[in-house]
């Protein structure tokens, strides 16, 4: 397939791997942010490629494990009532909430339906005026365009019974926590390439001077995870430290204009929950004054709804890369896809279902490392 | 009602979900709580497509499916011959020759006649191709909402033939792993008329009957241990199955799997995998090594046939784990699916 063998050419993964030994003459530890590549990594093994001193670690970048507890509860109960259509992409329907999840809403009777695009809720909204739909818009900045789209054109078409469940999170504000965190071990970061596909990379530069750590934005192949780790390892050996573009096929410093410009216009910035990491301030987007009639928390109460997160389970630790998966005692034993103990376990992008999927015959391995 | 502090396991359901019906481990927990313990005896814990019995000194074979999809008619095929072939295949995979249906119609109120003379002239033509007849049936009608338009459920008997024995138990280290060709067709072909979702060229299912390529393929060797048409749950469930089964580890080979352009592109559009997506006129067989390279000749030679490869081989290493060595040269596990496989969000 063109544009995309290119990018998983048995010969170019060699030879960056090769160039990367080459360089290396420290162990440095990266973080790659976003969990679609973290789902590259394991499922490609672009870790067994790379020399023992370079150690990855799994960052909080995958939209579903971080979405709190409590919103998977909010549109829990939305989806039970009479009144109501919940839509959702399909990850969201088995992320567990404190009692139950969304397909058990659905077996239980509820009307969850499930969506590829934001505009097929608005659609359904449309063919079904006596209901109320609710969309569940979850995501980093790469949804929030589309979600903010479907909200514009609701409200330009005077649609009344379309709302939004919104729980947005923003990746630099949960970079900058973590290398503020004492317990960081981050020296490098792999961008998302999506969000910077959205965003640009201006907020990145600012990051990278503020702690002095190299960043590069990075693809989804295993030669753009390869190329980016190259340029890190490059940037760390000779003590620099600033943002480079690996993803060039798509990111551009400015990003995206139009994209951020509907979200200006439909969201604002809000102090926002992490499922496992906390409270993070102006980390997250909800909907402004002007669209507050879209607000499903607003509208339905559901903003009165609060849960504390998992104890037993450690995501916290897990994505904020101190942990790895298989260093949690209930992993791949309590802790499975079907019997998930916390987020990171239910998505294909989560590092613990990554690893369980596609690694858990070498986490024995794994484990015998010092870590 | 309590609010507990964890998001806790949520290890029991009392209600069905969709994913039992996926054919991953949601299914096979279903077949291991509720139907084994009920209706255990010997023939059906083989758990095979089909079961094997003896009647008066004759080895028949006997199974039946059910047919929901949704569509009815997608390119390529629809319920009706679907609900003929998957029946036929079934029994072709354990060796035998399909004779004799059963169709049973649950449908609802409101149906075109028309739709169900189009379907049923549909499963006329795909019993002479398939070479069987349908010698009974039923009909029923619920009210509207009572079902999807129309679910129709067929059982299918046929006779062994003699010394042929073949058991998802049999496949020992060093068999090869051979797939009759590209795979995903039908799933892909199914989803993309229900998303409406348009590609350059159509991708059509592969819906087809069996017979005459394991005809030839059982006529050219007896080394065939075992034999799976990968629909639900595609061929890695069906890998997951046979390893699970027969106690050894299968290696899948990346760069061996027959996966048409238009597959991959949707696939990758939709975060879908093709090791998951269900098939319908395919067929995974494993097989001893010394005879692989000429069966695969063999089954080249025939139209359904045509794409067949060796797609791995079965080791003693990692009993009970299906694994697929990249082709960038690293090894990951291929699971069997948990619950619906979902599109990915970003």
């Amino acid at each position: 397939m063109k544009y995309l063998d290119e990018y998983r050419d048995e010969h170019i993964v060699r030879a960056l791997a090769a160039r990367i030994h080459e360089r290396v003459t420290r162990p440095w530890v990266l973080m790659e942010i976003c969990g679609g590549q973290t789902h590259t990594i394991m499922r490609y093994g672009i870790d067994e490629l790379l020399p023992k001193e370079v150690e990855l670690v799994h960052g909080p970048g995958c939209p579903v494990c971080v979405t709190p507890v409590e919103t998977v509860d909010k549109a829990i109960a939305l989806a039970l009532r009479s009144d109501t259509i919940l839509v959702s992409y399909g990850d969201m329907l088995r992320v567990p909430g404190s009692e139950a999840d969304l397909f058990r809403a659905k077996a239980a009777g509820g009307d969850v339906r499930l969506a590829y695009s934001p505009m097929e809720a608005v659609k359904i909204a449309r063919a079904n005026p006596g209901k109320k739909v609710v969309f569940l818009a979850i995501g980093f900045e790469t949804t929030a365009p589309a979600n903010a789209m479907a909200v514009y054109q609701a409200k330009r078409e005077g649609l009344k019974n379309f709302f939004l469940l919104a729980s947005h999170v923003l990746v630099p504000p949960a970079i900058r926590l973590l290398l503020t965190s004492p317990h960081n071990r981050v020296q490098g970061f792999i961008a998302p390439g999506h969000v910077c596909t959205v965003m640009g990379y201006r907020e990145y530069e600012r990051l990278s001077n503020d702690f002095h750590v190299p960043i590069v934005v990075g693809g989804f192949e295993p030669v753009d995870l390869l190329e980016a780790i190259r340029m890190l390892v490059t940037q760390l050996e000779a003590g620099e430290a600033r943002v480079e573009n690996e993803y060039v096929r798509s990111v551009s410093a400015e990003g995206n204009v139009a994209a951020q410009k509907i979200m200006l216009e439909v969201f604002t910035v809000t102090d926002q929950k992490w499922r496992g990491i906390g409270a993070i301030p102006m980390s997250g987007l909800k909907l402004s004054e002007a669209y507050a009639a879209f607000d499903a928390d607003r509208v339905f109460g559901t903003d009165q709804i609060s849960r504390e997160e998992p104890k037993e389970c450690i995501s916290a630790l897990v994505l904020q890369g101190l942990k790895k998966p298989f260093e949690c005692s209930a992993f791949a034993v309590r802790c499975t896809p079907e019997h998930p103990l916390g987020a990171p376990m239910v998505s294909a992008e989560g590092a613990c279902a990554a690893f369980y999927q596609y690694r858990r015959h070498s986490v024995a391995a794994h484990a015998g490392e010092p870590a | 009602m309590s609010i507990f502090s964890c998001a806790l396991p949520l290890t029991t359901t009392e209600t069905v979900l969709l994913g039992h019906g996926s054919g991953g481990k949601l299914s096979a927990d279903l077949l291991r709580s509720i139907f084994l313990p009920a209706l255990t005896n010997p023939v059906l814990e083989r758990m095979d497509d089909q079961a094997v019995v003896e009647v008066a000194g004759i080895r028949v074979a006997f199974t039946t499916d059910s047919f929901v999809v949704n569509p009815l008619f997608f390119p390529g095929g629809d319920i009706g011959s679907l609900a003929v072939y998957g029946t036929v295949n079934d029994l072709v995979m354990g060796g035998a020759r399909p004779l004799f249906l059963s169709a049973a119609f649950i449908i609802e109120e409101g149906l075109p006649l028309e739709t169900l003379r189009r379907v049923v002239a549909s499963m006329q033509s795909a019993a002479a191709a398939a070479g069987v007849q349908v010698v009974t049936g039923d009909t029923k009608v619920v009210e509207k909402g009572g079902a999807d338009s129309l679910f129709i459920n067929t059982s299918g008997l046929g006779v062994l033939r003699d010394g042929i024995s073949l058991s998802a138990d049999q496949a020992r280290p060093g068999d090869s792993v051979i797939i009759s060709g590209s795979i995903g067709d039908h799933g892909i072909a199914v989803m993309a008329q229900r998303e409406g979702l348009e590609f350059e060229t159509t991708i059509s299912s592969d819906s087809a009957p069996l017979h005459t390529l394991v005809e030839s393929m059982l006529s050219a060797t007896t080394e065939i241990r075992c034999m799976r048409d990968p629909t639900r749950g595609g061929v890695s469930s069906t890998c997951n199955e046979i390893a699970a089964r027969s106690g050894v580890g299968i290696e899948l080979i990346e760069r061996n799997l027959p996966v048409k352009e238009q597959v991959r592109g949707a696939c990758e559009m939709l975060g879908l995998d093709p090791l998951y997506v269900a098939n319908e006129g395919k067929l995974v067989a494993i097989v001893a090594p010394e005879v692989a390279q000429d069966l695969v000749c063999v089954m080249r030679g025939h139209p359904l046939g045509r794409e067949a490869q060796i797609i791995g081989r079965v080791t003693g290493d990692n009993p009970g784990l299906v694994t697929l060595r990249s082709n960038i040269g690293t090894a990951r596990i291929v699971d069997m699916l948990s619950g619906d496989q979902l599109p990915r969000i970003c």
